[in-house]
């Protein structure tokens, strides 16, 4: 620089100290509103992978995300085990009942009018909540968090253990979940039985067990986020809706479907939801939040990165 | 080889086929033909299990295959090329061949099946990192037929193959359904192109309303009064 042997003047020295100060913010925003997105890249992925499928919505997405939860709250405070060793058994409890909720409650009515399927995934929704209400009580149950609250402070910014570790996963999770999609015989049948269901049948794939696994995979995803979320944040039978509520502003922004435009969303969603709950305040984020929804559905209904989906269809 | 007992088939409540009975024997090309809406689609999608069949029977090489799913057909060494190409778009062409081979019998003969099909189809060879519906109209056909041959039927179903495409295309592709049952694989057409499906065929059966009307050596189909001035223009 210039020179520089004598020290600016005081008054400027605290100027730049400002700056410095408001850069740490936003830089701490940046780095919240990241880790916020991968938790909502989690929940979004299985909930678009479903979608782009079996061309369900799954409104009872939530739902599981909180009987998963539960499980993970039950089974630390049970065998006393770290939150994340509960992935064990709450993987597979998860996959195996989105399979039983596909083949029972989704397959009997895959012809019917796409409205009743609404109506189901709604249904099984309120049923989910009102069963843990009764089971439960509105009470709020707490995880331990296994250390997993500490705060890590890494210069500029500052995150918990437990955020860091969503980021991760979320990445290997979008990374896996594409590998496996592409690379596997199994994913491939997954890929072809969304673009085309008759055809996949011409191929001799078995449908029908093509979608109850993909629900399965669908709702592990949150069976992963429980695991990871659980010892952040309470857990009550109304915890769902509150993850879920804006995983759909995701999935539509990203565009129904697409995988890698949900991660994006995900990623501004997070991003726009930690700026505005700083600057603007936590009543006025989700005004600014659902305004963006707003906008894209009015000038991008395909969303952001929806491109040609209308194409997968050729009859 | 493929035998239908009095078939009766169609969609909800709305029944197309009315008693269809037909035979084809191992090697020959067999045709279906007939108008519109006659049921000749319906014919196939019943046989590949697409449509439950309401009544009657289909066996295939002396076994009872009525009742078995569309996925296990394929097993059998029955593969249908469907009406309008039917290819996974957003797959890329060597994708699409991929899940032409998923069955359990065709996966280990993979490769030396490529090799066979992208002999037969050198434009498809070309395109095989290509989306599939980057495609114009004939090579997906071809890509259709190519990811069919992948599941090494014994017996091939083609849905109208010609549907839609230009004149040149059409003579292509009723060149390699002949090469295709010249290799030995039995071949069951429906066409509304009827006089060149009628110039490949051994034997044709003429549908009208869900009903085997006619049905006879080829020659002679083409040589009938009825089929001359309905289906040929002349």
């Amino acid at each position: 620089m210039a020179g520089g042997s004598k020290p600016p003047p005081l008054n400027q020295r605290s100027n730049w100290h400002g700056v410095l100060l408001a850069m740490d913010l936003i830089f701490t925003n940046l780095v919240n509103g990241l880790m916020l997105g991968a938790l909502y890249a989690i929940v979004s992925v299985g909930l678009t992978l479903v979608f782009g499928i079996i061309k369900v919505i799954n409104f009872a997405h939530g739902e599981f995300l909180m009987v998963a939860m539960f499980l993970v709250f039950f089974a630390t405070a049970y065998f006393g085990v770290h939150p994340y060793v509960t992935l064990v058994v709450v993987l597979p409890l998860i996959f195996g009942l989105g399979m039983l909720v596909q083949r029972v409650l989704i397959e009997p009515l895959q012809d019917s009018d796409e409205h009743i399927m609404i109506f189901a995934t709604v249904g099984l929704s309120i049923a989910m909540i009102n069963l843990m209400l009764m089971l439960f009580g509105p009470d709020i149950y707490s995880t331990p968090s296994s250390g997993l609250r500490t705060v890590v402070d890494m210069g500029p910014a500052m995150f918990l253990t437990g955020q860091l570790n969503i980021l991760i996963a979320a990445i290997a999770l979008v990374g896996g979940i594409h590998l496996f999609l592409t690379r596997t015989q199994l994913g491939r049948a997954i890929r072809a039985t969304g673009q085309n269901r008759a055809a996949a049948q011409l191929m001799g794939i078995n449908v029908s067990w093509v979608y109850m696994v993909t629900f399965g995979i669908g709702v592990s995803c949150v069976g992963l986020a429980a695991v990871l979320i659980a010892p952040l944040y309470p857990t009550s039978p109304e915890v769902g809706q509150y993850f879920v509520l804006l995983s759909f502003v995701v999935v539509v922004m990203g565009g129904l479907g697409s995988i890698s435009g949900a991660l994006l969303a995900a990623m501004i969603i997070g991003i726009v939801d930690a700026f505005a709950g700083f600057y603007l305040g936590a009543n006025v984020k989700d005004l600014v939040v659902f305004g963006i929804f707003l906008l894209v559905l009015i000038f991008r209904p395909q969303g952001l990165f929806g491109g040609a989906r209308n194409m997968s269809h050729v009859s | 080889m493929l035998k239908l007992n009095n078939v009766t088939a169609g969609y909800g409540s709305t029944t197309i086929l009315h008693g269809i009975s037909l035979e084809v024997n191992e090697g020959e090309i067999v045709t279906i033909v007939g108008g519109n809406g006659a049921g000749k689609s319906t014919t196939l999608r019943t046989i590949s299990s697409l449509i439950k069949i309401a009544d009657g029977s289909i066996e295939f090489e002396g076994e009872d295959i009525t009742k078995i799913p569309a996925h296990k057909i394929v097993e059998r060494g029955i593969t249908m090329v469907p009406e309008a190409r039917q290819l996974f778009p957003e797959m890329t062409v060597l994708e699409n061949l991929q899940m032409g081979s998923f069955t359990k019998v065709a996966r280990p003969h993979y490769k030396e099946k490529l090799d066979e099909v992208l002999t037969l189809f050198p434009r498809v060879a070309e395109r095989l990192s290509q989306g599939a519906q980057s495609l114009s109209g004939g090579e997906q056909q071809m890509v259709a037929i190519a990811r069919g041959m992948m599941a090494c039927p014994r017996l091939m179903l083609f849905d109208e193959p010609s549907l839609g495409l230009a004149p040149i295309v059409v003579s292509q592709v009723f060149d390699v359904v002949k090469k295709i049952a010249a290799s030995g694989t039995t071949v069951l057409i429906v066409e509304q192109n009827v006089f060149q499906t009628l110039q490949i065929a051994d034997r044709g059966y003429v549908i009208e309303n869900g009903e085997i009307g006619m049905s006879g050596p080829a020659q002679e189909l083409m040589g009938n009064d009825h089929i001359r001035k309905a289906y040929l223009g002349i």
